[in-house]
C-alpha cells in the first residue's frame, strides 16, 4: 500500500537542481531542436491563420470581387497541410523525448538500486522506491519533453501576436497588454491553493485506501465484535473529508477559469469601443479591427497556460529532487578497487581467479551496530564455525535473528572486527564472489513472475533443463511441479503470487540447491503449511544441510535438536550459546522456547498419526 | 441487455441524492454555452449595423452600449460558468461519497464465503479506481456530452438562421470530425492496453526487485536483474513512442480536417457574400461559429470511445454491490435467555464436497468451561465461526442453539456481541492501542480499558512503550510480536465482557509463564460466562469441565480431563508426551 507518506518540497526554482538532468537530456538534444524548430513554426502559423479571413473580407467581401480566391484557397490549404505535417512531426520527436529521457533515467536508477546497500533497502519502504523510478520519473520525462515544447510554443505565439497587435495598432496593443500581469497574477494565485488542496485530495485518498484495506483484512475481526457501524463512522468520516476537500478545489477551479474569460472579454470589449471609433472616424479599417477582436480574445488562452506551466515546472522539481536523491546514495558495502581489479564488480566477473570457498567461518572480536541504530546489538562477538558445522539460531519473531546472517552475507559489514572465510577477511573478496558460493533460503521466499522452471534456473542461469529437474527432484519439489497445470512450464504469477507458500519454499529450496553453495543460510517457514508439505520440506532441509556449513534460523524441532551449535537470540542480542542438551539442561530461555514449540508439535504427530518426536 | 439495467439501478440508487445538482449544472452549463454564442452575435451586430452601413448606423456614437453588453454578457455566461462547474463537482463528489460509504458498508457486511473467494487487492482496485472513473465520468464527460450536443444545435441553428447552404456544408464536417475521433480512439484502445501492460510488467520488474533485493544479491544475479529490465524498459519506450506517433497523425490529420473546414467556410462565406446572400458581419459571425465548433466535437469522439471504459468500471462496481449481504435480522427475532450451547449433528465444509466438520454434537450449558483439543485441520476453528455465524449452516446440516433458540433466528448483531472471540492471528486496527482495545466497547474509561488489559497481562507491556497507550500500531507505528498482539486482543474482548468467551488458540503465542498468568486473571472474569477454550495445550485445557477431542472433523473423544486421562486416547497420548518432555 502506498500509504507511506511523501515528503512535499516546497523551494524556489533552482538552476542547480534543473541543471542535473542535463546529461539525461543531452544525448536527444537533435529531437528537442526539430520540436523547438517546428513549433516557432507552428506559432507563426496560429499568429497567422486569423489573418486569412481578414483578408477575405477585405480583399473579397468590401471590393465585391472574386479574383484570385481560388489562389487565396489552395494556398490557405498549403499552409493548413503544412501545419499538420509539422503537428505530426513534433508529436512525434516529442514524445520520442519523453520516452527516452524517461528509460535512460530509469535506467540510471535501476543500476544505482542494484548497488545499494541493504541498510537503504531496511529504511525505505518499496512503494517509495517504486514511486521513485516509475512516477515520479515519468512526471519529469513529461514535463521535460510536452512541458517545455508547450511553453516554446506559448511564448512564442504570445509575443509574436503582440508584435502583430503593435505593428496594427500600438494603442490598442497597450490595452490588451495591460491586462496580461492580471492574468499571470491570478493563474499563479490559484494554481497554487489548487495545487495544495490537490494534495490534500490525494493524501485522503490515500486514508480512504487503506481504510478499505483494513476494512476487508480485518473483515473477521470486526464481525466477530459486531463493530461494523463504528467502522461505518470512522470510514465515514474520510469519505466526507474527502468531499468537502475536492469540492473545494473545484469550487477554485470554479472561480479561475470564469474570472480569467471574463478579464478577456473585457478586453475585447474594450479592443470595440476604442477600435470602432476608430473605424468610424476612418483611421483604422474594418477588417482590421476584425482581425484585433480575434487576436484579443484568443491571446488569453497561450497566457494562461503559460502561467500554468510555469507553477507545473516548479512542482516538477520536487519530482526531480526526490530521483536525484535516490541517485545521491552512497552504498554502505562497496568492493575496494584492489578487489575489483582481482575479482570484478557485480555485472561482471573474473571468474577465473575467484578460490572456492571450503566453509569454515571466524567471527572474530565482532561489534556490529545497524546504520540507522544507536546501540550496538552486537559487542565483541567471537564463533568458530569449522567446515560442515550446522548452526542453529532461535529466539522470538523480532528479536534480531537475521543480523548475524546479514553480516555473514557481507549485506551488512562489522562496525569493528573481522570476520574470516577459510582464514581470509571477506573484504579481501568481492561480494560476487561470496553470494555466488552462499546458498540462501528466505522465510517468505520470493520468486519472480515467469515459469517454475526460469524460478529454479535463477540458481545457476547456465543450468541445463535437466539440471534445473535433478535439482527439483533432490528436494521433492518434482511431484509438486508436475501437479502444476503445465509442471515446469506454470506461471507462478507475480511474485509468485499463484503458489502456496509451501510450495514456493520447495521451489526455492531446488533454486538454492541448483547454485551449489558451498555455504548454506535457511530461514525456516513460520507459515503453516499442510501436514505433506512440511514433511517434503522436513525430508527438504535435512537434504540440503549435509555436508555444508549451514546457518539456520529455525523454528522446527528436528533442526534445532541435530544442530552442532545453538545461538539464542532476545533483544538482538546473544543471551545463551551451546547444543540442545547443554541448553535444555540450562533451565533458560532456551529451555522456555523449546517447551512451548514442543507442545505443539507433540499434538501435532499425534493427530497426524506419527511417532512422537 | 436486460440484466445491464437491473445492474446500473444498484448503482444509480446512490445518484439519486445528486440528481438536483447534476440537472443544475446541465442547465447552467447550457446557460454558458447560449449566452457565450451571443458574443459573437455582438461583434456582428457591432461590425455590420452599427459600424458598416446597417440600419442601426445611429448607434456608433454609443459603441459603449456595445462594449457593456459584452461585458454583462461575459459577466452572466461567467456566473453561471461558476454555478455549472460547483454544481458538476458537487454533483460527482456526492455520488462519490454515497458509492465510496455504500462499498464498505456493504463490504463489511458481506459473508466470509464472499471474502473467502475475492482478492483484497482486486476489491480495493474497485472500490478506488474504477468509482474514480464513475465520478469523474458524471462530473465531466456526461456534462461534455450535453454541453457539446446543446452547443453543435445551437450553432447550427444560428449559422442556419445565417445561410442554410453553408450551414450545410458545415454539417457535413461535424459527424465527420466526431467519426474521425471515436474511431481513432477505438482503433488505439487495443495498442494502449498492450502499452499499459507493458508498463505493469516494467512495474513489477521494479517491485519484484526491490522486494526480492535479498534474494538477487544473494545468488549474485545484479547483471541478470539489470538484463531483464533493460529489455522490458526498451518495450515500453518503444510501444509508447509508436503510440506516441500514432496519436501525432492523429492530431495532424484532425488538423488538416478541421483546417479544410475553416477554408471551406471562409471560401464559400466570401463568395456567398460577394454574391450578396450574406453581409460582412453575417460571415464573420459564421466563421466564429464554425471555429467554436471544431474543439468539443473532437472531444466528443473522445468522451464516445471512452464510454465503453465507464461501462466497465459500472460492472467491475456492481459486482460488489450485487454480493449478498449476511443476514442481520435487526428487528425481528428471538434474543434467548440464557447462554446455553448447543450443537446438533452439525456437518459443515467451507467447499462443497469437502467436509470440515462431520456430525458434531455436544452441548455447554451457561458458565461451564468447555476445550477443544485438535490437530491443524481438524475443523477445531470451524466450531468458533459456525457458532457466531461467520459461515452458515446449509439445510439439513444439522443446527446450532443458544439458549434454546436456533441461532438463524437470533438478530446477528446481538449474537455476536454476545460471543467474545479471540483469533489466533488477531487484527489489529491501525489505530491507538487504546483506540484498539476500546473498540469493542467504545463507551469504556480508560479505568475499564486498564484493567482489562491487566487482566490480559499487557497493561505492563503497553506502559513501557513511549506513548503509553496512545501508541500507534501497524504500519505507521509500532510492530507488537504475536503474544502481545493476541494480548491485546484478548484485552479488547475482556472489555465488552460478553457472556460468551472463545479463546481460538489465542495464547499460542504467548509463553507458558505468561499463559499461566492469564488463565489465573482470567479465572476471576469468567465466573459466569459460558467459555470455549480451543487449543492443542493440554495444560490450557486441562482445566476445562468437559473437553472434546477432534479428529479429522470428527468427535474423537469427549469428557473432563480425569476421564479422558484414564482412557488410552489421543488426549492421552498427547499428555503423556507434553508432561514427559516439558
Amino acid at each position: 500500500m502506498a500509504a507511506y507518506e511523501e515528503q512535499e518540497y516546497q523551494k524556489p526554482f533552482s538552476l542547480r537542481i534543473w541543471g542535473r538532468m542535463l546529461p539525461f537530456f543531452k544525448p536527444y538534444r537533435r529531437f528537442f531542436a526539430v520540436t523547438m524548430g517546428l513549433n516557432v513554426f507552428l506559432a507563426a502559423v496560429d499568429v497567422v491563420v486569423p489573418l486569412f479571413q481578414s483578408y477575405a473580407i477585405d480583399h473579397f467581401i468590401t471590393v465585391e470581387r472574386l479574383d484570385g480566391i481560388w489562389a487565396f484557397a489552395a494556398f490557405y490549404g498549403a499552409v493548413i497541410a503544412l501545419q499538420a505535417l509539422c503537428v505530426y512531426i513534433s508529436v512525434h520527436a516529442a514524445t520520442s523525448i519523453e520516452m527516452y529521457v524517461g528509460r535512460d533515467l530509469k535506467w540510471a536508477q535501476f543500476e544505482h538500486l542494484q548497488k545499494l546497500s541493504f541498510s537503504y533497502y531496511n529504511t525505505t519502504p518499496v512503494g517509495y522506491i517504486h514511486a521513485r523510478v516509475m512516477s515520479d520519473t515519468l512526471k519529469i520525462a513529461g514535463m521535460i519533453a510536452w512541458g517545455l515544447v508547450d511553453m516554446f510554443w506559448a511564448f512564442v505565439y504570445v509575443v509574436s501576436v503582440f508584435v502583430i497587435m503593435f505593428l496594427l495598432d500600438p494603442g490598442l496593443a497597450a490595452i490588451i497588454m495591460l491586462i496580461v500581469p492580471c492574468i499571470a497574477v491570478l493563474t499563479v494565485y490559484f494554481q497554487n491553493r489548487i495545487l495544495r488542496w490537490n494534495r490534500k485530495v490525494r493524501r485522503i485518498n490515500a486514508e480512504i485506501t487503506s481504510g478499505y484495506n483494513e476494512g476487508i483484512t480485518g473483515v473477521k475481526t470486526s464481525k466477530t465484535m459486531g463493530i461494523e457501524q463504528d467502522n461505518d463512522r470512522t470510514f465515514f468520516d474520510r469519505t466526507s473529508r474527502m468531499h468537502q476537500a475536492s469540492c473545494r478545489a473545484a469550487r477554485l477551479n470554479a472561480i479561475y477559469i470564469p474570472t480569467i474569460l471574463f478579464f478577456s472579454s473585457v478586453a475585447s470589449a474594450v479592443v470595440l469601443y476604442r477600435g470602432g471609433g476608430m473605424v468610424k472616424s476612418e483611421i483604422m479599417r474594418l477588417g482590421t479591427l476584425s482581425v484585433f477582436i480575434s487576436y484579443a480574445v484568443v491571446i488569453f488562452e497561450p497566457i494562461q497556460q503559460l502561467a500554468r506551466l510555469l507553477s507545473d515546472l516548479i512542482s516538477c522539481q520536487a519530482n526531480i529532487e526526490r530521483v536525484m536523491d535516490l541517485l545521491d546514495q552512497k552504498p554502505q558495502v562497496e568492493d575496494s578497487a584492489q578487489v575489483m581489479e582481482r575479482y570484478g564488480d557485480a555485472f561482471t566477473a573474473k571468474r577465473e581467479n575467484w578460490e572456492r570457498i571450503k566453509g569454515d567461518i571466524v567471527f572474530e572480536d565482532v561489534s556490529f551496530m545497524y546504520p540507522d541504530g544507536r546501540e550496538y546489538v552486537l559487542e565483541h562477538f567471537n564463533l568458530h564455525v569449522s567446515a560442515g558445522m550446522n548452526v542453529a539460531i532461535v529466539g522470538e519473531t523480532g528479536a534480531g535473528k537475521s543480523t548475524l546472517v546479514n553480516l555473514l552475507g557481507r549485506f551488512f559489514e562489522p562496525t569493528s572486527g573481522r570476520i574470516l572465510i577459510d582464514g581470509v577477511d571477506y573484504r579481501e573478496r568481492s561480494q560476487l564472489w561470496l553470494h555466488s558460493q552462499m546458498g540462501y533460503v528466505l522465510q517468505n521466499p520470493h520468486l519472480f513472475s515467469g515459469t517454475v522452471r526460469e524460478n529454479i534456473r535463477y540458481g545457476r542461469l547456465s543450468a541445463t533443463d535437466e539440471e534445473v529437474e535433478e535439482a527439483a527432484r533432490q528436494v521433492s519439489a518434482d511431484k509438486m511441479a508436475e501437479k502444476l497445470e503445465k509442471g515446469y512450464d506454470s506461471d507462478v504469477g507475480e511474485s509468485g503470487g499463484r503458489l502456496s507458500v509451501g510450495e514456493k519454499q520447495l521451489i526455492s529450496f531446488a533454486r538454492a540447491i541448483l547454485a551449489n553453495p558451498a555455504v548454506f543460510v535457511l530461514d525456516e517457514a513460520t507459515s503453516s503449511v499442510d501436514t505433506q508439505t512440511e514433511q517434503l520440506i522436513k525430508q527438504a532441509t535435512q537434504r540440503l544441510l549435509k555436508g555444508h556449513t549451514s546457518f539456520v534460523i529455525a523454528h522446527r524441532l528436528s533442526t534445532i535438536r541435530q544442530a552442532d551449535l545453538i545461538l539464542v537470540v532476545k533483544d538482538g542480542r546473544i543471551i545463551e550459546r551451546g547444543s540442545h542438551g547443554e541448553l535444555m539442561a540450562q533451565k533458560g530461555s532456551y529451555y522456555e522456547l523449546y517447551t512451548r514449540q514442543f507442545e505443539e508439535a507433540a499434538a501435532r504427530e499425534v493427530f497426524s498419526g506419527e511417532a512422537a518426536v | 441487455m436486460n440484466g445491464n439495467h437491473g445492474k446500473i439501478r444498484l448503482i444509480l440508487r446512490h445518484f439519486s441524492g445528486s440528481r438536483r445538482y447534476f440537472a443544475a449544472a446541465v442547465l447552467a452549463s447550457l446557460l454558458t454555452t447560449a449566452l457565450n454564442a451571443l458574443t459573437p452575435q455582438i461583434f456582428r451586430f457591432s461590425i455590420d449595423e452599427v459600424l458598416g452601413n446597417g440600419n442601426y448606423g445611429y448607434l456608433a456614437g454609443h459603441l459603449w452600449m456595445m462594449a457593456l453588453a459584452i461585458v454583462a454578457v461575459a459577466a452572466c455566461s461567467g456566473l453561471s460558468m461558476f454555478a455549472s462547474r460547483t454544481c458538476a463537482a458537487r454533483a460527482g463528489e456526492d455520488f462519490a461519497k454515497n458509492l465510496r460509504d455504500a462499498l464498505f458498508s456493504h463490504v463489511q457486511r458481506l459473508p466470509m464465503s464472499w471474502h473467502d473467494g475475492n482478492q483484497t487487492g482486486d476489491i480495493i482496485q474497485r472500490c478506488t479506481s474504477d468509482v474514480e472513473v464513475i465520478r469523474s465520468f458524471v462530473a465531466t464527460q456526461l456534462l461534455e456530452v450535453f454541453r457539446t450536443v446543446f452547443l453543435v444545435g445551437i450553432s447550427f441553428a444560428m449559422m442556419v438562421s445565417m445561410n442554410r447552404r453553408l450551414a450545410c456544408v458545415v454539417l457535413f464536417f461535424v459527424p465527420a470530425v466526431a467519426l474521425y475521433s471515436a474511431v481513432f480512439y477505438r482503433l488505439i484502445a487495443k495498442r494502449f492496453t498492450v502499452a499499459d501492460e507493458a508498463e505493469g510488467e516494467l512495474s513489477t520488474v521494479v517491485q519484484e526487485n526491490a522486494t526480492g533485493v535479498r534474494v538477487v544479491r544473494a545468488f549474485g544475479r545484479e547483471a541478470f536483474e539489470m538484463e531483464r529490465f533493460r529489455e522490458k524498459n526498451e518495450r515500453f519506450a518503444s510501444l509508447w513512442i509508436r503510440l506516441g506517433s500514432l496519436s501525432g497523425l492523429y492530431w495532424g490529420v484532425g488538423d488538416l480536417i478541421t483546417g479544410f473546414q475553416v477554408i471551406t467556410v471562409i471560401v464559400l462565406g466570401a463568395m456567398e457574400a460577394v454574391h450578396g446572400t450574406m453581409t460582412a458581419g453575417e460571415f464573420v459571425a459564421f466563421a466564429s461559429y464554425n471555429t467554436v465548433l471544431v474543439w468539443p466535437v473532437r472531444g466528443l469522439g473522445r468522451i464516445l470511445s471512452d464510454m465503453s471504459k465507464a461501462g466497465v468500471s459500472f460492472d467491475r462496481v456492481n459486482y460488489i454491490l450485487a454480493g449478498k449481504e449476511e443476514r442481520y435480522e435487526q428487528d425481528r427475532g428471538v434474543c434467548p435467555q440464557n447462554t446455553d450451547i448447543s450443537f446438533s449433528h452439525v456437518s459443515f465444509g467451507y467447499v462443497p464436497g469437502k467436509e470440515v466438520l462431520k456430525d458434531v454434537s455436544f452441548e455447554i450449558p451457561q458458565g461451564k468451561i468447555f476445550g477443544i483439543l485438535g490437530g491443524t485441520g481438524s475443523g477445531k476453528s470451524t466450531v468458533a465461526q459456525l457458532l457466531t455465524r461467520l459461515y452458515e449452516l446449509e439445510e439439513g446440516c444439522g443446527s446450532i442453539s443458544v439458549g434454546g433458540v436456533d441461532i438463524r433466528e437470533i438478530p446477528l448483531e446481538w449474537l455476536r456481541r454476545q460471543v467474545g472471540m479471540v483469533l489466533q492471528e488477531p487484527f489489529l486496527y491501525s489505530r491507538t492501542i487504546r483506540e484498539n482495545i476500546a473498540a469493542s466497547a467504545p463507551e469504556a474509561s480508560f479505568e475499564e480499558i486498564r484493567q482489562a488489559a491487566g487482566t490480559a497481562c499487557i497493561d505492563e507491556a503497553i506502559m513501557s512503550f513511549p506513548d503509553g497507550y496512545d501508541t500507534l500500531v501497524g504500519e505507521r507505528g509500532v510492530t507488537l510480536s504475536g503474544g502481545q498482539r493476541q494480548r491485546v486482543a484478548i484485552a479488547r474482548m475482556l472489555l465488552a465482557r460478553p457472556p460468551i468467551m472463545v479463546f481460538d488458540d489465542s495464547l499460542s503465542a504467548v509463553d507458558s509463564q505468561t499463559d499461566y498468568l492469564i488463565r489465573q486473571a482470567l479465572k476471576g472474569r469468567m465466573k459466569d460466562a459460558t467459555v470455549i477454550l480451543i487449543s492443542h495445550r493440554i495444560t490450557t485445557l486441562m482445566g476445562a469441565d468437559q473437553i472434546m477431542v477432534l479428529n479429522h472433523g470428527q468427535v474423537e473423544e469427549m469428557g473432563s480431563h480425569e476421564e479422558l486421562i484414564r482412557g488410552n486416547g489421543i488426549y492421552r497420548q498427547i499428555y503423556d508426551i507434553q508432561r514427559g518432555e516439558a
